[in-house]
């Protein structure tokens, strides 16, 4: 492990109460400023960890333009801080799949009814155990539906569109998902047969660590005009799915990591960090990179929408008939680890861009016309799950995001305590009996799972909120609160 | 450090393990034994099949990172845990594994990657020592 000491607050220039920036002169290699949206608290939790120096490392990164931008939810990751965004310029620029993740796609989709609380309370224990029941979670788990290889590559290619086309979809869905729910480019032959291997099984699942099914009220609502837009009522039950690529994106991810190793060396490309290991864009292995991420990220796509279906189907087993209306619609559906090809305006110059984005959340504002008709005066929907038993916001992307931050915002609370504290400070059985205690029904297949997820070991998610909306990245529409956590 | 030959350190996000061995092939037996208990596995008491297992990879670095790779794969893919690793190593960047599989019971936390952070196997007074990142 590097000796070098860790970033300190004096390192730091305070360009506005919530923008704080590190320039280049503050380590040899820097190639752009490394910018982070705090207060003074989440600041110090930033400076805790080794997360504000993997941002430093992060921008050594050849290609880079702007600064590296690091949301108040940061925490420490592997060679990219999570919570960090990186634009490289096209078509020279690199891109690094370390600095978009193992689990590529791993994001949240939020599905609102007009369900009241009042109305499903007595039924929500029924619903908990329905949803782990139709929802598989956990370890080793393999999903309900069975891919043949022909099958696996046409979700490579059309992710949503797939589930759309063999009953796992409705249409709206698609629109109100990030990109359609299919990334264009993606080439199953840039795929290994290993990944292919690994995803075969696991279409349809939930996996383990930070991932669940959450049910929740809607308990605050600012924007009433965008809630509306997006179908939130006061008081109402939403769902959040939250799971990405499962085993298929890892090992995509593994097997790039591994075939850049000497891809950097031949480029020229030096690293402070082995894990940072990067390709021009430009180049075959960077193409390449590009063509396998997109089938990840169409695998994610299929993946949250085939655990929608079972969502649907769980509403409707445990509400069909005792309730007025037990329909789901789709809020939104959004990545928040991704390379994402964009425009973005960078000193006065528009520029083609490549923006690595892990832990952190697209926040396009209003106008882009990626967007459903609905959504496109409003900004993009921006969903931020807290963690377990505190609140979850929904947020929209602005024209500050657009200005500061490439277009980005944070993804959630963030950790402060490691998980091995974590599993010492709690006991599952007990966060489970205090949670539903509290109202919140718990069904999760692992008690120290539990306890590493518990919300002692994360960020205060409405400071994080209250961040990124004065900072002018997001705009608040709506504050959610847990009733039901599914976790595998 | 515990005379398992391995440790978990703090990490904020994911898992961290220290690990040493009086060799390479050592340290590579060390973190292996190392990962399955951060995981969490448990297996059954039925012994299975002798295995073998070769590798060459970049560099040392990239052949602990490749070999705990191809454990975590059977884990996931064939459901088998090991016993009785003996691992010969060729050169620098290269290995000959031979283990018992075991059928897996229970994985209680999985692994998502090894990763490349930081990674160096450096010398120590006794031995090597390096400190792996698992994303979990």
């Amino acid at each position: 492990m590097s000796e070098r000491h860790l970033v300190r607050k004096q390192d730091f220039k305070r360009l506005s109460p919530f923008l704080w920036e590190l320039p280049t002169s503050y380590r040899p290699g820097m190639r752009v400023p490394v910018r982070l949206f705090a207060d003074d608290r989440l600041l110090e939790d930033a400076l805790d960890d080794k997360s504000l120096d993997q941002a430093v490392n992060a921008s050594m990164l050849p290609g880079l333009v702007g600064h590296v931008t690091v949301m108040p939810d940061v925490h420490q990751g592997y060679g990219f801080p999570i919570g960090g965004v990186a634009a490289t310029r096209l078509p020279h620029g690199v891109i690094s799949p370390g600095a978009i993740g193992y689990d590529i796609n791993c994001g949240v989709r939020l599905l609102a009814s007009q369900v009241p609380f009042e109305e499903a309370e007595g039924l929500l224990a029924d619903l908990a155990s329905a949803l782990y029941r139709n929802c598989p979670a956990g370890v080793g788990v393999k999903g309900s539906v069975k891919l043949s290889l022909n099958e696996l590559e046409r979700v490579c290619r059309d992710g949503s569109q797939w589930a759309l086309v063999n009953g796992y979809a409705q249409e709206t869905d698609l629109a109100r998902t990030e990109e359609g729910g299919r990334i264009a480019g993606a080439d199953p032959a840039a795929v290994s047969d290993r990944a292919k291997q690994r995803g075969q099984p696991q279409l349809g699942t939930l996996g383990a660590g930070n991932h669940f099914v959450e049910v929740d009220v809607v308990d605050q609502v600012f924007d009433p005009a965008a809630a509306k837009a997006m179908g939130l009522t006061a008081g109402a039950l939403t769902v959040q799915i939250h799971c990405g690529s499962r085993g298929f994106g890892h090992q995509v991810c593994t097997d790039y990591v591994r075939e850049f190793q000497p891809a950097a060396a031949r480029y020229q490309i030096q690293l402070p960090d082995r894990e940072l290991v990067c390709a021009p864009l430009d180049s075959p292995e960077g193409r390449r990179y590009l063509s396998a991420m997109a089938c990840a990220a169409n695998y994610a796509f299929a993946n949250r929408q085939i655990m929608a279906h079972h969502v649907r189907r769980s509403f409707e087993e445990v509400l069909g008939g005792r309730v007025q209306n037990w329909d789901l619609r789709q809020v939104y559906d959004i990545a928040h680890n991704m390379g994402k090809i964009e425009e973005h305006v960078v000193g006065g110059e528009r520029v083609r861009v490549c923006v690595h984005r892990k832990g952190a959340t697209r926040a396009f504002g209003p106008g882009f016309a990626g967007l459903p008709d609905e959504y496109r005066p409003l900004g993009q929907p921006v969903l931020v799950p807290g963690s377990m038993g505190t609140a979850s916001w929904v947020l929209l992307g602005t024209e500050g995001s657009m200005e500061q931050s490439f277009g980005s915002t944070c993804h959630g609370a963030g950790r402060v305590m490691s998980r091995k504290q974590a599993k010492k400070t709690v006991r599952g059985d007990q966060l489970r009996a205090e949670l539903e205690g509290r109202g919140i029904q718990v069904r999760a297949g692992s008690m120290p799972g539990l306890a590493e997820e518990a919300p002692q070991a994360y960020k205060d998610v409405d400071a994080v909120v209250e961040v990124v909306a004065k900072a002018g990245i997001a705009k608040k529409v709506a504050r959610l609160r847990p009733v039901a956590v599914i976790k595998g | 450090m515990p005379s398992a030959g391995f440790e978990e350190l703090e990490h904020t996000a994911d898992w961290a393990l220290r690990v040493r061995g009086r060799d390479l092939a050592e340290l590579l037996v060390n973190a292996a034994k190392g990962m399955l208990e951060l995981a969490g596995v448990r297996t059954s008491a039925t012994a299975g099949p002798e295995r073998k297992l070769e590798l060459t990879s970049l560099d040392r670095e990239s052949l602990l990172v490749d070999w705990l790779h191809e454990l975590l794969l059977a884990l996931e893919l064939r459901q088998v845990a090991f016993k009785n690793i003996q691992l010969e190593i060729k050169g620098d960047r290269g290995l000959t594994a031979t283990f018992q599989e075991v059928p897996l019971t229970s994985i209680a936390k999985p692994i998502k990657a090894v990763t490349y952070h930081e990674l160096v196997i450096e010398q120590g007074p006794r031995g090597l020592f390096t400190t792996v990142v698992f994303d979990v």
